[in-house]
């Protein structure tokens, strides 16, 4: 492989913003016909080098060869008439615009000087069909599922012949079909000759997927390996440059008394007669699959979605939690899993947004005194090791990891002695993660008691002293930590029998 | 993935309700059809072909602002300058009109159209080389280009018997029966409509509004498609304050004062997405056919002039409720777009 000359060849590229490196003396050599993945925590400098690659940032230093000949990009278009074209996390589509219109914008076929809808349908028909998507190309893309979204975008991809298909964690939000439905693009389109980089924090889809991996840590360059020679423990320790001995360091704490009974309690449409009781000191870890209905329990705990049926006691005395700002007064913290829409406040500060739930506290006489508010948003802060220039960051300018951290921040701020987390780790890389993992063991041992829903097995597994898994809006089974295995939560998150499993 | 389906495919069985159903503007129709019957029950002179007249005499001014208006809402901005434009322009052009009685009304439609142009490229200039947001941009020059009327005319009016008869015949003149000034609307109509349809640029008004980061990772010229979209505007309210002089045979210091409340009020009704990135030109079409049907139903039932001005702003929010309720209703049987 390496006596052809790169698609893609970078040598010595470095990038600072305001005098911060984001990237230092980094190479890359990717070459056509293969899936090579780019490896590191968050804030390592990945999404810097992309968009160097597709021209949205131009590097300070350092040279760009592409085929073999050096090249300077001044924008993503110049970037895109050379071949390269990228799959965001998020899509960038237009929802007003048909799906033919999406994959061919700024090129619509013109016919005798006019727009030929009857074109565009047809060409974009054709690049669905190739792709084997089924999809109408007439549909309007507010209308489509995310999965359906990226399609989209790689037939886009397609329409201009990329020779460089790059895509930043384009599985985050994909169900397990509809990742393997992508893997089976993306291979086809290596097995056509274009060269793919491919991001994503699962490591077990790159070991499915990926060719080489190259790793990144702290914007420098770490090495280049062949996917075949390397195992999770190594990637992990090029990612983080120690070794995690232990990623999920659960302390053995003492349960204490019940503090959160939850008794019959029911949601119509949601879930039905889930009873199960909270100790202090304790993480309680739920498993289940997406829309078993873990979210809408915590929710109604919370009091978002107050129960139809059913008692919650806190304490051995029977409360009624109609509102979030009753769950707060009774102790209650809730982090939801979708923190960009619930969790924070994105146009706000860091400090703005630690500070948010307990106001309050912070005020004398109705007139917030901003000394105290500032002092418990810089504690907050520094006690969760949040990466940021200071409180007085916006908090969409953090990457996801740092993100979750500001939103634990505003929870802990409230002091509660109940936390629901909702999976706390989604989309963060793996160094952050065990920062997170280490706060809940923690605060565990200080005897907070921890309700946590997650979806990734090991992570329950790893960090709950109980776990309950609910199928179908129902509890279905309860496990101690000492037998649950991976195998079981599945089958009862399933409701598959045990013979049927191999 | 594998069982991915269009939307579509379920109802492939096109029948024509179906059709109708997708079709956006029809919710708006219905409303209107709802409106004529009401009032012609009330007072049966709606009906006749004069006032069907009238009111398309009365909104062919509103429809080629309102049009001006949409592209440029569609861009996410907005152009709170058209009235103050319109103003400018008619004071400039009237003014000329007079001192040059010879010159051919084509000349001075060129000249509004001319004057118009640099109005907007200046509104065009201040949103994306000043990156003022268009809302501040345009309520300054809307100020601005107001106070020019002043100062341009010293506060005098250019009246009817100074202006000369070819110049006032430009409007209302019927050389082909029906009277000019609708048929022009009309062909502005049938242009924006192409030009939004069937041309790149007129996509890329589409393309910026729906998603304009991505629109310039896609390599939309985002800011010369914005630019391009004011200096239309203006062009626009170049070639109807000529019209507006012409048909109201005056030019005044408070010409088309608040107009621009008007032209987004029918590009709203008309079913143009406040939010940018949707809207179309039979929708702006039918959303001023009903202010101006509204406005002349008021008249002939007799509502207290005083009441009039509450009434229409009422009847406006009914609509947008009404015509967000029907569509709502009508996309359940029909699916999208």
């Amino acid at each position: 492989m390496n006596d052809k000359i790169p698609v893609i060849r970078m040598r010595h590229v470095s990038k600072s913003f305001g005098g911060v490196h984001a990237l230092k003396d980094v190479q890359l050599d990717i070459f056509s016909g293969e899936v090579h993945a780019l490896l590191g925590e968050n804030g390592a400098g990945k999404s810097t080098l992309i968009k160097v690659i597709t021209g949205v940032h131009q590097p300070d230093e350092g040279e760009i060869d592409l085929n073999g000949e050096r090249v300077y990009f001044n924008n993503p278009r110049e970037a895109q008439h050379q071949g390269i074209a990228a799959i965001y996390q998020e899509p960038s589509l237009f929802p007003d615009l048909s799906i033919a219109e999406n994959i061919l914008v700024g090129r619509q076929p013109l016919r005798g000087g006019r727009v030929s809808w009857g074109q565009m349908n047809k060409e974009a028909g054709a690049l669905l069909k190739r792709l084997g998507v089924d999809l109408n190309p007439r549909t309007k893309a507010r209308n489509l599922s995310v999965a359906q979204q990226q399609m989209v975008e790689i037939a886009r991809a397609l329409s201009v012949e990329a020779r460089v298909l790059i895509m930043d964690e384009p599985t985050s939000s994909l169900t397990s079909n509809e990742v393997d439905e992508l893997f089976r693009i993306t291979k086809q389109l290596r097995a056509e000759g274009t060269a793919v980089i491919f991001i994503s924090h699962r490591l077990e889809e790159l070991f499915a997927l990926a060719d080489r991996v190259t790793t990144l840590r702290d914007g420098e360059y770490v090495g280049t390996r062949e996917m075949a020679d390397v195992t999770t423990e190594g990637l992990i320790q090029m990612m983080v440059g120690r070794k995690l001995d232990d990623l999920f360091p659960k302390q053995a704490v003492e349960i204490g008394e019940v503090v959160l009974e939850v008794d019959h309690l029911s949601v119509n449409g949601a879930f039905k007669d889930i009873s199960f009781k909270l100790h202090a000191g304790e993480i309680l870890g739920m498993a289940g699959l997406v829309g078993a209905g873990r979210t809408d329990v915590a929710r109604s705990i919370f009091g978002v979605k107050p129960a139809t049926a059913g008692e919650i006691k806190i304490d051995g005395e029977t409360v009624e939690i109609n509102s979030p700002q009753k769950a707060m007064a009774l102790g209650i913290g809730y982090v939801p899993e979708d923190r960009q829409n619930h969790g924070l406040i994105l146009p706000m500060t860091i400090g703005d947004n630690v500070t948010l739930p307990m106001l309050d506290t912070y005020a004398t006489k109705g007139w917030l005194n901003p000394k105290k508010e500032k002092a418990a948003a810089v504690e907050g802060v520094q006690k969760l090791e949040v990466k940021a220039y200071g409180i007085e960051q916006k908090a969409a300018e953090l990457s996801g990891g740092n993100q979750q951290k500001v939103v634990l921040a505003k929870w802990l701020s409230t002091n509660p002695r109940i936390l629901i987390l909702d999976e706390p780790t989604r989309g963060i890389d793996v160094g952050t993660k065990a920062a997170v993992h280490g706060l809940m063991s923690n605060l565990a041992s200080q005897g907070m008691a921890i309700l946590m829903i997650s979806s990734e097995l090991p992570e329950v597994l790893g960090m709950s002293d109980r776990i309950l898994v609910m199928r179908e809006g129902l509890l279905t089974k309860e496990f101690d930590r000492s037998d649950a295995t991976q195998e079981k939560l599945m089958m009862a998150a399933t409701g598959t029998v045990e013979a049927a499993l191999p | 993935m594998a069982t991915t389906y269009s939307a579509n495919d379920e109802k492939k069985g096109n029948n024509l309700f179906l059709t109708l159903v997708r079709f956006r503007e029809l919710s708006i129709m219905i409303i209107i059809l709802l409106l004529v019957i009401l009032v012609s029950i009330r007072n049966p002179a709606f009906l006749s072909i004069e006032n069907f007249r009238d009111i398309l005499l009365n909104i062919s001014i509103l429809v080629i602002v309102a049009l001006a208006q949409t592209m440029v809402i569609i861009t996410r901005g907005i152009d709170l300058s058209v009235g103050s434009m319109i103003g400018l322009v008619a004071m400039m052009v009237a003014f000329v009109t007079v001192s040059f009685p010879e010159m051919s009304p084509l000349v001075a439609v060129l000249l509004g159209m001319a004057i118009g142009s640099c109005l907007g490229a200046f509104n065009g200039f201040l949103i994306t080389m000043g990156g003022v947001p268009p809302i501040i941009a345009t309520l300054g020059t809307l100020s601005i280009y107001r106070g020019l009327i002043f100062v341009y005319s010293g506060g005098q009016w250019v009246n009817s018997y100074e202006m000369p008869d070819g110049f006032r015949a430009l409007a209302k003149g019927a050389p082909l029966g029906i009277p000019n000034i609708i048929l022009i609307a009309a062909v502005v109509a049938v242009l924006v409509h192409l030009f939004l349809n069937f041309t790149r640029p007129g996509r890329d008004i589409y393309t910026i509004g729906s998603n304009p980061d991505a629109a310039k990772v896609a390599g939309v010229n985002v800011t010369r498609t914005t630019f391009m979209v004011y200096v239309i505007s203006g062009v626009l309210c170049g070639l109807a304050a000529v019209l507006w002089a012409s048909r109201f045979e005056s030019a005044q210091t408070n010409t088309a004062l608040g107009f621009e409340l008007q032209s987004v009020a029918a590009s709203v009704v008309g079913g143009v997405s406040i939010l940018g990135g949707s809207g179309s030109v039979l929708g702006v079409v039918l959303g001023a056919f009903l202010l101006g049907i509204i406005e002349n139903a008021l008249t002939l039932v007799r509502i207290s002039p005083f009441w009039q001005l509450a009434a229409q702003g009422l009847l406006i929010l009914t609509a947008v409720i009404v015509d967000s309720a029907i569509s709502r209703r009508l996309q359940r049987f029909g699916g999208e777009s």
